[in-house]
């Protein structure tokens, strides 16, 4: 079996400095070598992994046939925004660890050839007329809303998507940086969806500028896809000084406010010289890798496990290590020192004690071990928690103790006519996973709509 | 794009702008604000609803042209657009019958405080206005202030009036002589809440202030605006921007504020060189 074909890079050096995309993407003839390693098999467990089931052996044959309009024909029977998942999916965790290649050898890379499918084949524009006459609110454009806004749109349904930002795409335009995510592919998908006739409302915030009792009087049904984008802190000392961000804020200045693009934007950012970024996951790799490029000295990783509990994939920790990232493991920090903007940062160490309920081993600190970091800027990625501004607002919408709104396994809440799903449903998780969920829902709005019956049994 | 359908020069560097936003419109309450931003590149600025109007769709912002946001949006014409408009956000003030009440207000503060006296008066209360200014020229909307209030004092810094000073200056003294008083309102400069707080606080009257922390969007997102109030930290696009101005941590409020003037700065000073014929 000829090996997996390797994704070409910038290099680390070159990289460091500039926000373009990292992965340039397969040419031609990496595509042609790489899909003719699928067995194309007839019971492929590799669709199985997708929570929104592409049809791969299927795409992948007409790439093998050199037809990449036909893949993303193929592609977009299942899935609207190919160009993104085929670069932020966890594809290790899904599509690609059920390949059957995977138990022996390297796995098909499904995720590379969906993003040169998605890259080089021709749009296909499938823009309808309503024919079925419900209407249908789709409340936050992120994933799991262009989804369900797209399938519903597909099935004739006339849509309209209610945006708080003045940008559509979610955390892919304000969170995902543009050199893992080029803000010009979220644009051409977002454009594939209202070029199915999916209106777009921006600037719209629902629960403020349209209640959703309101939007319950004019439409048929309702979509919830309005993320977990409330940011979480440390609750430490001196956390509120100047120069201390949410990455959330981080991410947001730069990405949909352009801000490294300062001062021909007009939002500004604190370029840090010296930057701590607090947690360990995707969120912190990013705020990470943008520190760097903004013209950081130093960047500094502080995670208080070890790398081995770190939730960020492989690959992203990898390509912080090589932009020259440094990993304080096994610390965390207490207090934030300085006076207006922050100075230091106390931290101390840990070591692993007992695992937790989550399985993994319980941090401890480690007595006597306190140290002083010097910084003047420190970002916390630590995670989100569901923002109440729409939850609030409707009386009677049942939630879970973590704040998330609470589903049946449809996307149906505890109010007839509501549907959520995405982030606010679960947590934060992933891009596919919110795809999944905008999908199940829209076939379950349309079958309700249809043929109505009990709401939740 | 929304059209600006009037502009109106108030006071030295104080404009008022009348924007087309129908759906704003139908849904403003005192005390909430909107984000502006001018154009592709521009900054998502926040500014407190001055007034709106549901019959015509439109609504009012009052703003004092600081730097490169409020600069650009002054360097717009009646006719023209504004691209993004977002609102109406932030919690509107809690109304009720409080009895007696004072709202004070100064420089851009005056915009929103035509609003709130017009619903505390609807809701039954005595509304004594006091309206501060460095001198006359700094003082508009004087008769709509006068003519919605139950009394309206205008006290000015320079001297050059029958109540010379500064608006806290006015409440330790009103509140001295004994005046009955059962809320206080404030909108004004972080400086002259914090003031205005400071004086009522011994005589223990709740007095409301309307933050204006950093903001980026405005929806409970992103954590710039957040404020301490009572040693709990808190968001002040989504929580307020009211709170009690007793238990506000102002020091940290104002070097909050402060965490970007360098850039600010720059950004300003570059703004006027590209555009200094507009
Ligand atoms: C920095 C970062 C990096 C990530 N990297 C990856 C990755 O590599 N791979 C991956 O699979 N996942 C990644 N994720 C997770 C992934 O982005 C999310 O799981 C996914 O975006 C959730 O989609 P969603 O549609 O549920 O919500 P969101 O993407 O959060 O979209 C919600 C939308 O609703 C809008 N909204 C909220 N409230 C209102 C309101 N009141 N009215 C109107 N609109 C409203 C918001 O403005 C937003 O646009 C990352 C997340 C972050 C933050
Ligand atoms: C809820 C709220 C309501 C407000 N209402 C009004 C109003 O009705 N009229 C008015 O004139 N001003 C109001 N402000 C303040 C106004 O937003 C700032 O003056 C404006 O953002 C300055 O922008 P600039 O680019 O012109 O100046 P800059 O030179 O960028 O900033 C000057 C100063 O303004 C403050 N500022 C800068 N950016 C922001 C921001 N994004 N959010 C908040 N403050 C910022 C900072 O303290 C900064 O040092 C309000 C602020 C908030 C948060
Ligand atoms: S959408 Fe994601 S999980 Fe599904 S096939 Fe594509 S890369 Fe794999
Ligand atoms: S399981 Fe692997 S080899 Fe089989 S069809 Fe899917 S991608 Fe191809
Ligand atoms: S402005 Fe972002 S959370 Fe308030
Ligand atoms: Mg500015």
């Amino acid at each position: 079996m000829s090996p997996r074909v390797k994704m070409p890079k910038q290099t680390p050096e070159l990289r460091r400095r500039n926000f373009s995309e990292v992965a340039l993407g397969y040419s031609k003839e990496d595509a042609l070598r790489e899909a003719d390693r699928c067995l194309g098999c007839k019971k492929p467990g590799c669709v199985e992994g997708c929570p929104v089931g592409v049809e791969i052996p299927q795409f992948i044959d007409a790439l093998r046939r050199g037809d990449a309009d036909e893949a993303l024909r193929i592609i977009k029977r299942r899935n609207s925004l190919p160009g993104i998942c085929g670069r932020v999916c966890p594809q290790e965790e899904q599509c690609e660890s059920r390949c059957v290649l995977a138990r022996k050898d390297e796995p098909i890379a499904i995720g590379r050839l969906e993003r040169y499918a998605a890259d080089f084949g021709r749009d296909c524009r499938r823009a309808r007329e309503s024919t079925k006459g419900k209407r249908i609110a789709i409340v936050g454009s992120g994933p799991a809303g262009l989804t369900c806004a797209a399938d519903l749109a597909l099935m004739g349904h006339d849509v309209t998507i209610f945006e708080a930002l003045h940008e559509a795409g979610g955390v892919l335009t304000y969170g995902i940086p543009e050199f893992r995510l080029p803000k010009s592919i979220v644009k051409r998908e977002v454009d594939y969806v209202r070029s199915l006739g999916v209106k777009i409302e921006l600037d719209a915030v629902v629960g403020r500028t349209v209640g959703v009792q309101d939007l319950l009087r004019e439409y048929d049904a309702i979509f919830l896809g309005i993320g977990a984008g409330a940011p979480r802190f440390l609750n430490i000392p001196g956390e509120n000084l100047g120069g201390i961000y949410s990455a959330n804020e981080y991410l947001t200045r730069i990405n949909l406010m352009k801000a490294y693009m300062f001062p021909d934007f007009d939002t500004p950012i604190n370029k840090g010289r010296k930057v701590a970024v607090i947690g360990g996951g995707n969120v912190a790799m990013d705020a990470a890798r943008s520190a760097l490029r903004l013209g950081a000295v130093e960047v500094h990783i502080v995670y208080r496990r070890s790398e081995a509990e770190m939730p960020a994939r492989l690959e992203e920790i990898e390509n912080a290590k090589e932009e020259g990232v440094i990993f304080d493991l096994l610390t965390n920090p207490v207090a934030f020192e300085g006076d207006g903007m922050v100075r230091a940062m106390e931290c101390v160490r840990m070591e692993l004690g007992e695992p937790d309920a989550s399985g993994r081993r319980r941090p401890v600190e480690k007595k006597g071990s306190e140290f002083t970091m010097e910084i003047d800027t420190a970002i916390i990625a630590i995670g989100t928690t569901p923002n109440p501004l729409v939850l609030r607002s409707v009386p009677g919408l049942r939630t879970t103790r973590w704040g998330t709104v609470d589903v049946d396994e449809r996307g149906r809440t505890s109010i007839e006519r509501i549907w959520a799903g995405g982030d606010i449903a679960t947590g934060s998780a992933t891009v596919i996973s919110a795809m999944g969920a905008g999908k199940r829902a829209a076939f379950d709005i349309d079958s309700w709509l249809r043929d109505g019956g009990e709401w939740r049994p | 794009m929304y059209r600006i359908c009037e502009k109106e020069v108030l006071a030295p560097n104080i404009i008022h702008m009348c924007f087309e936003a129908p759906r704003i419109a139908g849904a403003a309450r005192p005390g909430q604000f909107l984000i502006v931003r001018v154009d592709e590149r521009g900054e998502r600025l926040p500014l407190s609803l001055a007034g709106w109007d549901p019959e015509k769709g439109t609504v009012d912002v009052v703003f004092y042209v600081l730097g490169t946001s409020t600069m650009k949006l002054a360097s717009l014409k009646e006719g023209d657009c504004v691209l993004n408009l977002a609102g109406p956000l932030g919690e509107p003030t809690e109304i009720s019958h409080f009895g007696d009440v004072i709202c004070a207000c100064g420089c851009f503060g005056i915009g929103p405080a035509i609003p709130l006296i017009k619903s505390l008066k609807d809701a039954g209360n005595r509304v004594v206005t006091v309206v501060e200014g460095r001198s006359r020229s700094f003082i508009f909307w004087e008769d709509r202030l006068r003519s919605l209030s139950d009394k309206l004092h205008v006290v000015l810094g320079d001297g050059s009036c029958s109540e010379p000073g500064w608006a806290n200056e006015f409440i330790s003294r009103y509140l001295s002589e004994g005046n009955r008083v059962d809320r206080i309102f404030v909108h004004g400069c972080p400086f002259m809440m914090m003031v205005v707080s400071e004086a009522s606080r011994p005589f223990g009257v709740k007095t409301v202030v309307s933050l204006t922390p950093l903001m980026v969007d405005g929806t409970g997102m992103c954590g710039a605006c957040r404020v301490e109030v009572g040693g709990e930290t808190r968001f002040a696009c989504v929580d307020g921007p009211d709170f009690d101005g007793h238990l506000v941590n102002w020091r940290m409020l104002t070097n909050r504020m402060k965490q970007l003037v360098g850039e600010e700065d720059l950004s300003q000073r570059l703004w006027e060189r590209r555009n200094w014929h507009r």
